[in-house]
């Protein structure tokens, strides 16, 4: 079956020629259009039209988003804050950035509507800190949206108003962790929150309640405030509605991001058509299909279960490029669509080499708040480190997922998981490199890449 | 004094055991309630819960109701309700008792859970226990060998930290021993209301510090040795004299205020080595002010008294004590008590003053409150004198009046307990013009200036009852044996 087209709608006028990110170029093709309608509507309407296109976050859990926008504790009296999470920091992910930098507009009108619909009066854009240049593009863009009045007090001469603030991160992986960023953002080292009872949407910035949402999940916010959740809803396939920018990168012939419509295209439609398949002479070997903390998928093995098909359960026996690229598929076969980074590796890796560089990156950017990651993390690096570098045992596999399994599900945060599933899957599918890791480096004269 | 409403009461299940709790109680209290151990670190019940130590860990269930209806789920093995036991572990620290709640502490997940940070948090931590203050009273240790493993995965090299960091004038810092808790930090900011620690660095590679040019220097710094699990925050007093195992506990009273801050004093024979706080929630909770735990040198100082005189030679105690009653017999007599003394002290002395007809004084103690442990009033317990009668209203703030008794030649001859006149309000030269009778523990103007002396005990060597700012009666004991040549101030005063 040949791959879909590309349905572009958030990455519509990305890398178009003479589109700029300037305010004018964004009026000129119809932006700020769809506020100017929903400030006209009552906030509980748009509220319902998310709720209706069933939305799931673009930031990596995929949760949904209008059922966030309902757990908001709106009778305690507080203000209520909007967190715009622009920290992408995932390694294999780079949507956000391209939003931001070629058109930051979009972002901020779907910002504007979110703010409106959920009676939010002030909104804070938490940006990494290693996008300088973005963040210097949003101060501009939302300069250029005050002068027009869609920021600001009495917007477009309604009664109400709204306030942007750009913050920059000081470069720390972890302050894309709601409750770290918003740690961060109150000006406290990033430590996440226990939860309960530090709920966002009920204690969240500044102990208020608090709305966190990802750049490309705004984005879609205008997109259904324009046509509808339930236009929106017939985009990609149930339960995982709208498009989804995937962003491949790594061993194929063309690289780079894509929009498709959810679940509707395959990890081999994408790999193999999209992207021009392996480097000439290569093949395949793995694919991490969230971001660097999903769980890895190996070439060659089969996936097979029941599920569920509109009102029916069916029988699936899958391959890896059998993969519909949707949340619910990618979860049913034990990974995850995370933040949308489609990491390919093909044979000539070797999968403790890459284990080695993932392990390094958790435990640089483990927090270090509790101890089952922050002692885990560096554990595990240590070893694939000396893998590497020093004296590999064939009995260093099966320590790594026992550090790995002691991880998990017992920390504050997801961070516990996203540093422990790399590992506890590259050795569940490729246990016997591992295991063989010290033959392969002795015949091989294998030198190891240098770390990061 | 109206009593407090009794709490409302929600019924709990431990490991299989029902048991009331008060509503709020944490998973950790509730099972210590129910006799259950739940090994912590980070958690402290006088500290805000920040829950990353995770050692508390546990299973946690909650009876099962039908989503629709509310009505609970039966199970038909046990004819009970049905638990949904949670599939992920909890910590205990971060969740209160709800009714119907559930905890398991004896699972495999738990004893897994515990093994396991068990694990992480010693595969960093130094071989230091053989020279290391804290041994003996430290959380890694005991909870190593209560849920540890017993041996070591780890063969990487450990990371290196900063060993000997001067946090401030009394606190050492070792961070190679630090878990991270930040107990410190949060009784710093919380308690001691004095925000200056911190962490830096990230991950594994965290490290405790001061803020940049601060330092831990508050009069409640020591606090942080406490409640240190591990020996990364060591007194620099304590630090290397002894090791705890050998130390005598006694419970004793802070003599600084009237707070009455309890204490515990430790000691090897007869030598003490340091003072910690004792938790009493109606008192100090399980603080003690660092300047507090100094206080026993004044056991063993250059200026003790430890030599019977009489007209400044040395003398039996016998011969002494028929001196003094010679004076006082003499009429004129002045009795000047102190808020020093124990409840029992000042019964007798109140009794002497009597028998003499002696106007009795006290001296006043001054000093500007800390809002914590330390109250205004720096006597211990001059609530005593007044509940023993011994005087009748708050004492001035120098002994005026009893000057110019003395300048009138009304007073001829003062038994003094344990106060330096001269320092009260008194000159030498008013001084001069009486004959003293001095009872104390160390020499100062007044005993220099005495016709007898007779070397007392300090606090630490005597047993004995304060009257608290909240009219508290609190015992103290005697931690060591008196001083050679020094006596019990009752054995003495009961011979008057």
């Amino acid at each position: 079956m040949p791959a879909p087209e590309q349905r572009r709608i958030i990455f519509k006028h990305i890398d178009e020629p003479g589109y700029t990110n300037d305010i004018d170029c964004y009026v000129r093709n119809g932006g700020y259009e769809v506020l100017k309608k929903a400030i006209q509507r009552k906030p509980e309407e748009l509220i319902d039209e998310v709720k209706k296109s069933g939305l799931r976050g673009r930031g990596g859990a995929g949760f949904p988003c209008g059922v966030k926008w309902s757990l908001v504790d709106r009778k305690s009296g507080k203000p209520i804050y909007l967190v715009v999470n622009a920290d992408e920091s995932e390694p294999g992910t780079f949507k956000d950035r391209y939003i931001i930098h070629q058109d930051p507009h979009q972002m901020i009108e779907g910002i504007m509507i979110t703010c409106f619909a959920n009676n939010v009066k002030q909104a804070y854009i938490y940006i990494r800190g290693e996008f300088p240049e973005g963040a210097r593009i949003l101060e501009k863009a939302i300069a250029e949206a005050r002068a027009k009045n869609f920021v600001g007090p009495n917007i477009l001469g309604s009664a109400y108003g709204c306030e942007i603030y750009v913050h920059r991160g000081a470069g720390a992986y972890i302050c894309g962790e709601e409750t770290g960023l918003i740690e961060s953002l109150e000006g406290k080292r990033a430590y996440p929150r226990i939860k309960p009872p530090y709920f966002p949407a009920v204690l969240g910035l500044y102990q208020c309640p608090t709305i966190v949402n990802n750049v490309e999940t705004l984005c879609h916010v205008k997109y259904i405030a324009e046509f509808g959740g339930a236009e929106f809803a017939k985009i990609g396939t149930p339960n995982n509605t709208g498009t989804r920018i995937l962003c491949v990168s790594g061993h194929v012939q063309k690289p780079g991001y894509y929009e498709y419509e959810v679940g509707k295209i395959t990890l081999g439609q994408l790999l193999n058509e999209v992207c021009g398949g392996p480097l000439p002479g290569r093949k395949f070997k793995a694919v991490i299909p969230g971001g660097s903390s999903a769980k890895i998928l190996k070439v060659g093995e089969r996936y097979k279960g029941k599920r569920k098909v509109g009102n029916d359960m069916v029988d699936y026996d899958w391959g890896i490029e059998d993969v519909p690229m949707d949340f619910d598929s990618l979860a049913m076969i034990g990974s995850m669509g995370g933040s949308g980074g489609v990491i390919v590796m093909d044979d000539s890796v070797n999968m403790v080499d890459a284990l080695a560089n993932i392990n390094a990156f958790y435990a640089h950017e483990s927090c270090g708040q509790c101890t089952p990651c922050r002692e885990g993390s560096l554990w595990m690096k240590k070893i694939t480190t000396r893998m590497v570098h020093g004296d590999a045992r064939s009995e260093d596999g099966a320590l790594l997922k026992n550090v790995a399994d002691q991880i998990a599900g017992r920390t504050i945060c997801a961070f516990g998981e996203a540093c422990s599933w790399p590992t506890q899957s590259f050795i569940a599918k490729f246990g016997d490199e591992f295991k063989a890791y010290p033959q392969t480096k002795q015949e091989a004269k294998h030198g190891g890449l240098e770390l990061v | 004094m109206t009593q407090p409403a009794k709490p409302d009461l929600v019924t709990v299940n431990v490991d299989g055991r029902e048991i009331s709790v008060p509503k709020g109680t944490n998973m950790i209290e509730a099972a210590r309630l129910a006799g259950v151990d739940v090994p912590h670190y980070c958690y402290h019940p006088k500290l805000t819960i920040v829950g990353n130590c995770r050692m508390c860990l546990v299973e946690m269930g909650m009876p099962a109701v039908d989503p629709a209806t509310k009505a609970p789920v039966m199970d038909p093995a046990t004819g009970k309700q049905k638990i949904n036991w949670i599939p992920r572990p909890t910590i205990a620290c971060a969740t209160n008792a709800s009714p119907g709640l559930h905890i398991r502490t004896t699972t495999p997940m738990v004893k897994d859970c515990r093994e396991g940070v068990m694990e992480f948090l010693l595969i960093n931590h130094p071989l230091d226990c053989p020279i290391c203050d804290q041994a003996g009273e430290c959380r890694l240790q005991e909870q190593s060998l209560g849920y540890g493993r017993g041996y070591s995965r780890f063969i990487e090299q450990k990371n290196v930290k900063p060993k000997r960091t001067q946090l401030g004038p009394r606190v050492t810092l070792d961070d190679e021993r630090c878990i991270l808790c930040s107990r410190c930090i949060r009784f710093s900011k919380e308690i001691a209301k004095d925000d200056v620690l911190g962490f830096i660095d990230r991950g594994s590679y965290s490290t405790l510090t001061c803020y940049p040019g601060k330092e831990l220097s508050n009069n409640y710094s020591l606090n942080t040795v406490d409640i240190c699990p591990v020996g990364a925050l060591t007194s620099t007093d304590f630090r290397f004299k002894m090791r705890v195992w050998f130390l005598k506990q006694t419970n004793s009273i802070d003599t600084e205020s009237s707070v009455g801050a309890n204490t515990v004093v430790w000691s090897r024979e007869g030598i003490i080595y340091r003072i910690t706080p004792r938790r009493n929630d109606e008192v100090n909770d399980t603080w003690l002010a660092d300047s507090g735990r100094v206080l026993y040198k004044q056991v063993r100082t250059e200026n003790r008294l430890t030599a019977v005189k009489v007209d400044g030679q040395p003398s039996s105690f016998d011969i002494a004590i028929n001196a003094a009653v010679q004076l006082l017999k003499g009429g004129d007599v002045a009795v000047v008590g102190s808020g020093r003394s124990s409840v029992e002290e000042q019964f007798i002395t109140k009794k002497i003053a009597d028998s003499l007809k002696a106007p009795a004084y006290l001296v006043a103690r001054v000093g500007e409150g800390d809002k914590l442990l330390i109250s205004a009033d720096r006597n211990p317990n001059v609530r005593g004198a007044l509940v023993t009668g011994l005087i009748n209203a708050l004492p001035e703030a120098k002994l005026s009046a009893l000057g110019r008794a003395i300048d009138a030649g009304q007073i001829k001859t003062l038994l003094v307990l344990n106060e330096d006149l001269t320092t009260a309000g008194l000159t030498t030269e008013q001084l001069a013009k009486v004959a003293i009778v001095y009872v104390g523990t160390h020499a100062d103007g007044t005993s220099d200036a005495a016709r007898v002396i007779l070397p007392a005990h300090t606090v630490f060597e005597k047993n004995g009852t304060f009257i608290n700012q909240q009219f508290r009666l609190q015992k103290f004991h005697a931690a060591v044996p008196g001083l050679a040549g020094t006596f019990n101030d009752l054995s003495v005063l009961r011979k008057f």
